[in-house]
Parts: C-alpha cells; structure tokens; sequence
C-alpha cells in the first residue's frame, strides 16, 4: 500500500482527537479502525493531510449498560461487538448483523462508530442502528449532542456529523426477549450487500406485538420499513401473515440499479427478504 | 566404504504416499524471500505510468513536474528508454498470415487499452515513484474503443490498429474430412436435415472474460552490475523468459540469468514476457543501477493478461436416439489489444478438445482470433480446453434436453468405451487409456445420482421455493504439454521437452535440477518422492532446485498440467542414468561383475548373496575417487531430457447438485462429486489439493467470476471488491475420488492433475443450475449465473410462458424438463440471456 503522504497523530482522549480534528481543518480524517478508509488511502481516492487515528482512546472502547440503554463505544471493533453478552441479552439485531460484515481480519480491525460514520449505503450497520432506534453520541468543541438515528443518516457517505466532531457511542434502547434476525444478500461473503433486512421482533401468544425493520441497500441512507411494522403488529405469527405484510417493504425506498441488481430487483429482494427476517427473527 | 549385512531393509514406496508439502512451511510462514523481498544495496523502484483510455493518440507528454520530486532519478517515456521500438514476442503464430501488431514495452504514440504503460518513474522509493507518477501529465486524444468482436468484424469498424487493416488476427481451421480423420460436418448436417430420424441444433454459448487472479502479484528486479545481468522475476517460465529476451533485446543469451525464486501463484497469468519485466531491464541497463518493478492489486486485475473470452457457436447432427453424427464450431476468440506470448494458440488448443470423449464421425472446428481494445488474453487454467469442455458439455445437455434422453445415458451411447483404448480422435489425436464406465459409475454411487433425482421431483411437485438442480461434466484433456513434433507441426515456437539433472553428494543426498517452475503446486514434495523411490534413498535426502537459469540451466518451464507428466518422466530417465553410472563402480567396490549386480531399495546386491552397497556409498567413492575402475568417469552424476511421443488424457466425471432459491436467484452448490482419472498418483493429498482448487476456480468461472468492461473500454472490475473471488465460505467440501488407468506413454503412467478440476467443473455447475429452472422455460443463462440473471431468467420465461405448453417435468428425460415436443428440424436457437 502506497498512499499520497499525510501526517499522523493518534490522540489518547476524545478532547485531543476533536482538538487535533478542527486544527487539522477540512482535509483532516478520522481513521476509526480502517475497513473502508485504508482502501481509500490506498487507491488513492482520497488525500487527507491529516490523519486523526482514534485507535488509542480507551474511552472509546467498550460496551456498558446505562440504566434502559445499552452503550457502545465507537471504537469497538465489530469482533467484540459480536461476542458481547450485553448485545446478546439486550440488542441481539446490531450482533446478528455484524456478523455478516466483511471477513474475520476486518471483523478484528473495523468499529460500530467507523462504519455508522462512513455511511456507505450498502454498508450493513445503519440499517440495525435505524431500526433500533438508537441515538448516536457526537462530541464537538461545544461538547456533546445526541442525534436520533432517523436524523443521522442524511445521504450517500453523509451523517449529521458536523465539522471538528467526531461520533463517540452509540446509544440502544434495550430489546430484551426480542428475535433478531439480519438477512443479507449478497454475490460473495466478503462482499458488500446487495440488499439487507434488518428485523427484530417482538412476539407474545402467538402474535407480533412489535416489530422494527430497517433496509440496507435501498436508498443513499437505510430506510425503515414502516409498512411492514404496521401492518405486522396485532397479526397472529404465520408464515402467510408475514409474506403477506412484507409486500410493503420496497414502500418508500428508491434503490439504484448496477451491474449486481437493478433497482426492481433489489425492489423484489426487499420484499422477499424482509419476509424471511421477520420469519426468522420470530423464531 | 560399508558392506550391507541386510539388503532386504528397503524403505516403504514414496509413490502413492501421502506426504505433506515440505515446500509449506517456508511459503506459509513467510520464511522465504519473494521477488519483492530481494534488498539489493542502492535499488530503485518503478512506478508505471498507465493510460486510463482504451484507444487514444497519445499528443504529448509532460514529466517534468515528476522530474522536480525529490527523491525522483528519471522520468522516461518509450522513446527515451527504446521500449517503443521493442516487439514483445508471440511465440506461436498459428497461421502463415496471422497479423501480428507490433507489441511495445510502453506505447510510443498510441495506446491500445485502458492500463497500457506510457511512461515510467524511477526513484529511490516506491513510494516517491507513485507520488511521482501521478504529476506526469500525458496528453490524449481519445479515438473509438472497440470492444465488441463481431462489430469489430464487420466492414468499417474501428480498427484497433489501422496499420494491420483488420481487426481479425487470424482464422484457424480444422477440418475432418479434409484431414482424413472423419468425415465432412457440412455433408453430415444436411445429411440431418433431411433425414426425419436426426436433428440438427444449435447453440451459442459465451465464455466471459476472467482474470487469472495469482495472489502474489507480479514483480521484477533486474541488477545489471554484475558480468551477467540477472533478472529476479515472478513468472512461470524463467527459461522462456531468459531466451525470450536474448531474442527480443538482441542480447547475449550468456549474459542473462533469469530466477524465479518462490512464486506465489500463477495459473497461466505467469506465462509472459510482460511489458513491465522488459521495461525494469531496460531502465537498469540504462541507468547501469539495480532496478524493481512491483505492481499493485489494480494494477495487476487491470494489465495482467486476462483468460477466456470466446463466443462458441455450436452445431451438433445428432439421431432422434442420441447418436452424435457431427460436430461443428465456429469460435470467436477476443485477444485483446495484442497477442500475448502464446495467446492466439489458446483457443486452437480447445480444437482437439470439443470432441471431447465421444465418438463423433465429422468434425469442424473454425476459429477466428479478434483485436479489441482491452487487456490482452492469454494463457489461464486450463488454456482453451475449459472453452471447450464447457461447449461440449452443455451442448450435450442441450441435445438430451431437445430429445428427452437422460443426460447421463446420451453420454454413455457416443463415449468411447474402454475396451477401445487407444483410439483415435476425429480431431487426430490418439488417447492411450482410459475408463469412462468406471469414473462415471463411481461418482454416480457417491453422488446417489438417482436419490438426488427422485428428490429433485419431489421438490417440483411440491414447488419447493428451492429447486433442486443436477449437472453433469464428462470430460477428457490433454495435457503433459507437449510432443515436440506435435507443437512444431502447430507452428509453435518451441518444443516441448523437459530436462532434469541429478547430482549425488559425497554424503549420499541428492540435488535434483528440474527444468520446471513451481509457483505453489507442490513440486519439491511430489519429486522428491519420484526421486527417493528410484534413487532407494529417503525423501528427505532429495533437494529439488529449480527456477534459476544459472543451475537449471535448460527447461521449458511449467503450465499446461506437464511437471509431472514430463518433467516427472525426466527425473526418473536421469535417476536410471545415475544407477547405470554407478553401476560398474558398484562392481568394483563388490569385486563383481556388474552383471551379478541388481538394485533395489537403493543397494546394488550380487545376486544371490548378502552383499551389498548402497547408491550412497557409490557416491562417496566417486567423490574420494581413491578406487574406481579404469576407464570410468569419477562422477555419477546425470542429465535427461525427455520428449513425450503423446499428450497425456486425464478424465473425469463430475457431478453437481445446486440449489436455486427461486425467489431470490441464488444458487447454492448443494452437492459436488468427482471421480478423476489422473494416471498414476504420486502424492494423493497433493492431487487432492489440486482438485479442490481447480474446482474452486471452475466453480468461480460458473457462478462468480467476471471482468467486464463498460461502453467506453474501461475495466469494471478493478478491484477485488468488483471481481468476486469466492472464498472458502462460498464453496462447499467437495467429495473427490480417483480411478486409475495409467497412461502408457510415460514409465510412471502419470496423466498430470493441475487443470483437471478447472477443464471440468464450470459446464456441471452451469448445466445444474439450468437443470433447476428449465422447467419455468428458462434456456440459458450467460456466466457467471448470477443471482440477478438467474431471478431475470425465470422472471422472463414466466413472462413468456403460459401458453399452454407447460414444461414436462415428470416424463423420463426427465429430470431436465424435457421439452422433446419443441425439437424441430433446422436450428434450434436456445433462448439468450
């Protein structure tokens, strides 16, 4: 890897990082682990004059419980995400979900924060994140704001993240006794998906008495399935039940068309897989 | 010098014995040094400067923005350096009027495709050089791409290069009935046309353009300070290489060494005198400096010859009962924007191959070589036998889908049955051996091919969202390339022999130099255990050294499945030749006559009693030279050179289940089977690993692989995120076995393994994936069959469907869908995707 030169600090607080940050100005970058920031700097797509490395912060790191909320550091690495008995117990969809992102190696080196800060459309953490409703922790000179994920993910590769901030938790209402379930699509297993179902449900008797699902893939920012919610929650748990309340799931979404799908296709996967996670999370 | 009490204590046969790879440790811990690797005091390093158009003039050059970096020691474009005037050989000019462009080491004044090198950056680091690179300043004006090979035909196309005034390398046919080894394919195909009891069908099949994808990416180094100058480079064929270049440079062969030291893969990418190896000599020389030249992953999927790429059109004459009458093949063959080293000879490679295992009484095979403007084709996994393993084996399938014959029965009525061994193919070529009955009924059993079909109506009935498909791949090639006479007589630039020379040391071990090249296939474990056997002396004892003109000094090099199948052959010719050396010293040292004496277990023995001596005690007298007969050379050393009189036919039978999720599109491999006749087997887990990644390879071409280009000649697959490489979560554990009829040509009865499982995997995924969705009308699907052509596919033929004739799906014929209703006479078009 030859990247155009850049210089490097690696600050071991989060007011260094944001101070580095802003001094760093607009060709400033934060390397959060690097799965999608390395290629970047290796194929030349980008050339920051700084870069802000957040790998050193301790305070990062981690996942805790807060009361109803479950905490997770930006800077903790989609591997510990996945082994977390916390996430397990109380937010099983963001674990399910990271599961399937990349390879062991990148597990090991990618963030939660990274990848929520990234963006990238097909990338399989939003979607989870939007569907759980969870608030992201954005820390600036002027201290820290908490953004709704609805109000976070505002296009291709763009965030509320403003400038000289930097995401430092993300922040999960607890789904304890909920089912899980992330259905990905893709050509290969280390390749980017095609479209995903985020799904997680709540079901009693019998019957869906809540339900959140998030699409990955079907715009510039994932999307919630809204339809589908509402018109699962109060229906008695049958495959059919399902099928049928999935037929609203590509509602709202303007996917793109590539070599890989075109956008009545990914519109056909939406449905399709939307079922299957709802059937899958509710066990 | 010791006398053996027990002569009978002879170590267990090395052949047949599975032995881990002695070379892994090294290659997998790292402890060993690429080309990359080589540190040589005061190096520099290249940065290639690439056009990002696929035909353009090129008006101007501006480096000296480049030249003001520090750190920067020259910045050259062709003409400074000479590397316009080069012509980079083809060695294989398989017609007398093949139009053959001038090849450049970096284009002068036109660039051909999108990644041609126009300039070069020589610095202190690597990293200088790319930063460099990026401030050359190349003015272009861009002229018409021309991409597609039958526009590129059509009178008033673009012309990739106007100089040679046509975009059509060469035309390449072979004729049974004017060779005399059949009959005329024109007279049996109107013979079917006329007759109510044959039909005639046709199908267009596309080969997509692949990247061969070796995972260590090329590199040079050339050091010209010594007397000889020395070029370290990761290739397949250092000794092609080194004659190459004396040729192509003018310089004195005597003062070049070429090494290839360890090679991290190749798979045919490797076979070439690259644009980018002769430009690192040529800037070394010029700057009288050693010199690196190592590309990125881009660079490499992007400039790095590409495999494939063929539009097959198939005719077949067949009986309503399934006897093939005649077989004709019109290939169109996209050779990019130049011939590479063997690249127009790999498709004509596929001519002996359609015809496959079958007896088929006529055959045509024409071939038409086309200029695009893309990265040039050459040589990948299997060279033009996987083109036509593929077209035949899906033609096959076709032929029992329009006549309602299971797949598997139509194959067993036209293959060659094994009690006509030899026999001699309507494409001229003469198999040894072989048993297609016993391959085939094997895999069948491991396969439970019928269990797997009753499930597969099962799943129709009940209209399983996942449908059950079966394919099957019945193949033969020919490899242990190759009979000299057999590749003059195809005008091919060299033979086809292989050399080995083996040296005893005075402790009794041996240093095997093998003309070969192995770049991660096994080798030194594979010949060892040839040596050991023949030699009687442990595996451990034998070193094999290869890959240096300087100790290996004539050899041919490695590809087309030949290490073994020849260059295996000649070790053993040399171990004989070191036995009969050591023979008449043996006497000596037993006082006896060398008729007395027989060897085995590594001893000489006078017949008849306990005495005894081992190769190792010869070799230490020799050494000693204190005592030997008159007359007699002190040296039992040896050097063979074997030339097979015949290719080598390897079979198989291969098997594929695939799930298609009929919602989605997605294949799943379910189940794969194959039963491979490779000849005598030396290292069982060595073939083995073979199979397995071939298959992997074969499997990808099917279901993954695919370099496409878009409207203006640019490469979409660039990156390893846009060419899918499937991993090993992708592929599922394959069930291998092997049968064994060895091959009669060679004393070890060897056929060669490295492409067997690439040639015959891809046509058994993709039949299987068809055999899933013909019952929804679906009649072909391009590859890879990707989930989104697949989901399209069954999406259109239900589109189209319903009118009233609804695909059989219960008749025998059978599991395919038969549509035996839709034959008609003439052209049978299969629907195109």
């Amino acid at each position: 890897m030859i990247p155009a030169s850049f210089d490097y600090v690696r600050p071991t607080s989060v007011d260094e990082a944001v101070q580095a940050l802003v001094e760093g100005g607009d060709d400033a970058k934060l390397l959060a682990g690097g799965q999608s920031f390395i290629p970047v700097l290796r194929l030349r797509m980008g050339d920051p004059s700084l870069v802000v490395d957040l790998g050193g912060i301790p305070e990062l790191r981690g996942v805790r419980e807060e009361g109803d909320q479950i905490v997770v550091g930006a800077m903790t690495t989609h591997h510990e995400v996945t082994r977390d008995d916390l996430l397990a117990q109380h937010v099983a969809l963001i674990q399910e979900a990271t599961k399937t992102v990349a390879d062991p190696q990148v597990r090991h080196r990618g963030t939660l924060g990274g990848a929520l800060a990234h963006a990238d459309p097909a990338g399989d953490l939003a979607a989870p994140t939007l569907a759980l409703d969870a608030e992201l922790v954005v820390v600036g000179q002027n201290g820290e704001r908490r953004v709704p994920a609805a109000e976070f993910f505002e296009d291709y590769f763009t965030t509320a993240i403003g400038p000289g901030e930097i995401l430092t938790a993300i922040r999960f209402p607890k789904y304890t006794g909920w089912g899980a379930r992330y259905e990905k699509f893709n050509r290969v297993a280390q390749a980017w998906s095609i479209v995903a179902v985020a799904a997680t449900v709540k079901v009693e008797g019998g019957s869906i008495t809540d339900a959140r699902i998030g699409l990955t893939n079907m715009a510039g920012t994932p999307v919630r399935a809204r339809g589908v919610e509402t018109a699962l929650v109060g229906q008695t748990m049958s495959e059919e039940t399902v099928r049928a309340a999935a037929q609203a799931a590509a509602e709202g979404t303007s996917p793109t068309s590539d070599a890989d799908a075109g956008s009545d296709y990914r519109e056909h996967l939406a449905r399709v897989l939307t079922g299957r996670a709802v059937l899958a999370a509710a066990g | 010098m010791t006398t053996t009490e027990n002569p009978t204590n002879a170590p267990a046969p090395e052949i047949g014995r599975d032995r881990r790879r002695k070379e892994d440790r090294r290659l997998i811990t790292g402890r060993t040094r690429w080309t990359d690797n080589q540190a040589i005091t005061g190096l520099l390093h290249l940065s290639i400067v690439r056009s990002p158009f696929a035909h353009a003039e090129i008006q101007g050059i501006d480096t000296s923005a480049a030249k003001q970096v520090p750190g920067v020691v020259g910045v050259y474009t062709a003409a400074d350096i000479g590397a316009d005037a080069v012509q980079l050989p083809c060695a294989w000019p398989i017609t007398k009027d093949m139009k053959a462009p001038q090849r450049p080491a970096l284009a002068g004044s036109r660039v051909n495709f999108a990644g041609e090198g126009v300039a070069v950056v020589v610095a202190r680091s690597a990293a200088i050089a790319k930063d460099a690179a990026e401030l050359v300043e190349v003015d272009y004006a861009e002229l018409e791409p021309v991409l597609d090979m039958e526009d590129a035909l059509k009178d008033g196309a673009t012309l990739v290069h106007p100089e040679i005034g046509t975009n059509a390398n060469a035309q390449w046919v072979f004729d049974s009935g004017e060779a005399g080894s059949g009959g005329s394919v024109a007279e049996a195909l109107s013979a079917a046309e006329k007759d109510d009891d044959q039909v005639v069908i046709h199908r267009r099949f596309r080969q997509q353009r692949l990247v061969p994808v070796f995972m260590e990416p090329r590199s040079t180094v050339v050091d010209p300070t010594g007397e000889q100058l020395v070029m370290w480079s990761s290739t397949q064929v250092p000794h092609i290489l080194k004659t190459m270049l004396a040729l192509t440079l003018g310089l004195p062969e005597n003062k070049l060494r070429v090494i290839a030291p360890d090679v991290g893969g190749g798979f045919g990418g490797k076979i070439a005198v690259a644009p980018e190896e002769v430009v690192t000599l040529l800037v070394a020389r010029k700057l009288g400096k050693p010199v690196k030249w190592t590309e990125t992953r881009s660079e490499s999927l992007l400039t790095a010859h590409h495999g494939r790429d063929q539009i097959q059109d198939l005719t077949i004459a067949v009986t309503k009962d399934g006897i093939i009458k005649g077989l004709d093949v019109k290939l169109l063959a996209d050779m990019g924007a130049y011939l590479g080293l063997v690249g127009p000879g790999v498709p004509i490679l596929g001519a002996f191959m359609f015809n496959a295992i079958y007896k088929i009484p006529a055959y045509r095979f024409d071939c038409t070589n086309v200029f695009t403007t893309k990265t040039l084709t050459d040589a990948y996994r299997g060279a033009g036998r996987p083109e036509a393993t593929f077209g035949i084996e899906r033609m096959m399938d076709e032929v029992a889908v329009e006549l309602g014959i299971e797949p598997m029965e139509l194959r067993r009525k036209n293959w060659i049955k094994h009690e006509e061994f030899p026999y001699t193919t309507v494409s001229t070529l003469t198999y040894d051996t072989g048993n297609y009955e016993a391959a085939t009924d094997q895999a069948l059993q491991m396969f439970d091919y019928d269990g797997l079909r009753r499930e597969q109506q099962e799943r129709r009935q009940r209209g399983d969202v996942k449908q059950l498909g079966i394919g099957i791949s019945t193949f033969t090639e020919m490899c242990g390339l190759a009979p000299s006479r057999v590749l003059g007589s195809l005008d091919y630039g060299a033979g086809g022999w292989e050399t080995a020379s083996i040296r005893m040391l005075p402790t009794g071990k041996a240093e095997v130099v093998v003309g070969v090249s192995p770049h991660g296939q096994g080798h030194e474990t594979a010949f060892s255990q040839i040596v050991a056997d023949k030699l009687g002396i442990a595996f451990e004892d034998v070193e094999i050294l290869h890959g240096d003109t300087q100790s290996s000094y004539r050899g041919l090099d490695t590809y087309g499945s030949r290490s073994l199948a020849v260059g295996g052959i000649a070790m053993v010719k040399a171990a004989e030749k070191v036995i009969e050396k050591a023979k008449p010293i043996a006497a000596h040292m037993l006082e006896a006559s060398e008729d007395d004496l027989e060897f085995t277990g590594g001893k000489f023995t006078v017949k008849g009693t306990d005495k005894g001596v081992g190769i190792a005690d010869v070799a230490l007298a020799v050494f000693a030279a204190h005592d030997y007969p008159e007359g007699i050379e002190p040296d039992i050393d040896a050097h063979a050179t074997f030339d097979p009189e015949n290719f080598s036919f390897p079979h198989g039978t291969h098997l594929c289940a695939v799930e298609v999720d009929t919602e989605t599109g997605f294949v799943h491999l379910h189940k794969y089977v194959c039963v491979d006749d490779v000849g005598t087997v030396i290292n069982p887990l060595i073939v083995e690993g073979q199979v397995h990644g071939g298959l992997a390879q074969g499997i990808a071409q099917a279901l993954f692989e695919e370099a496409p280009y878009d409207e203006s000649g640019t490469l979409l697959s660039g990156t390893l995120v846009d060419y899918t490489l499937p991993s090993a979560a992708d592929l599922i554990s394959f069930d291998t076995a092997n049968t064994a009829t060895p091959s009669t040509t060679n004393p070890l009865g060897v056929k060669g393994v490295g492409e067997a499982g690439t040639i015959a995997s891809t046509p058994a995924v993709v039949n299987a994936v068809l055999d899933a969705v013909r019952q929804y009308g679906v009649k072909d699907i391009d590859m890879p069959t990707t989930p989104f052509r697949v989901w399209t596919a069954i999406n259109s033929a239900k589109g189209t469907a319903g009118r009233g004739d609804e695909a059989d799906v219960a008749s025998p014929g059978a599991g395919l869908g038969s549509t035996a209703s839709d034959i008609s006479k003439g052209d049978t078009q299969g629907g195109h995707l």
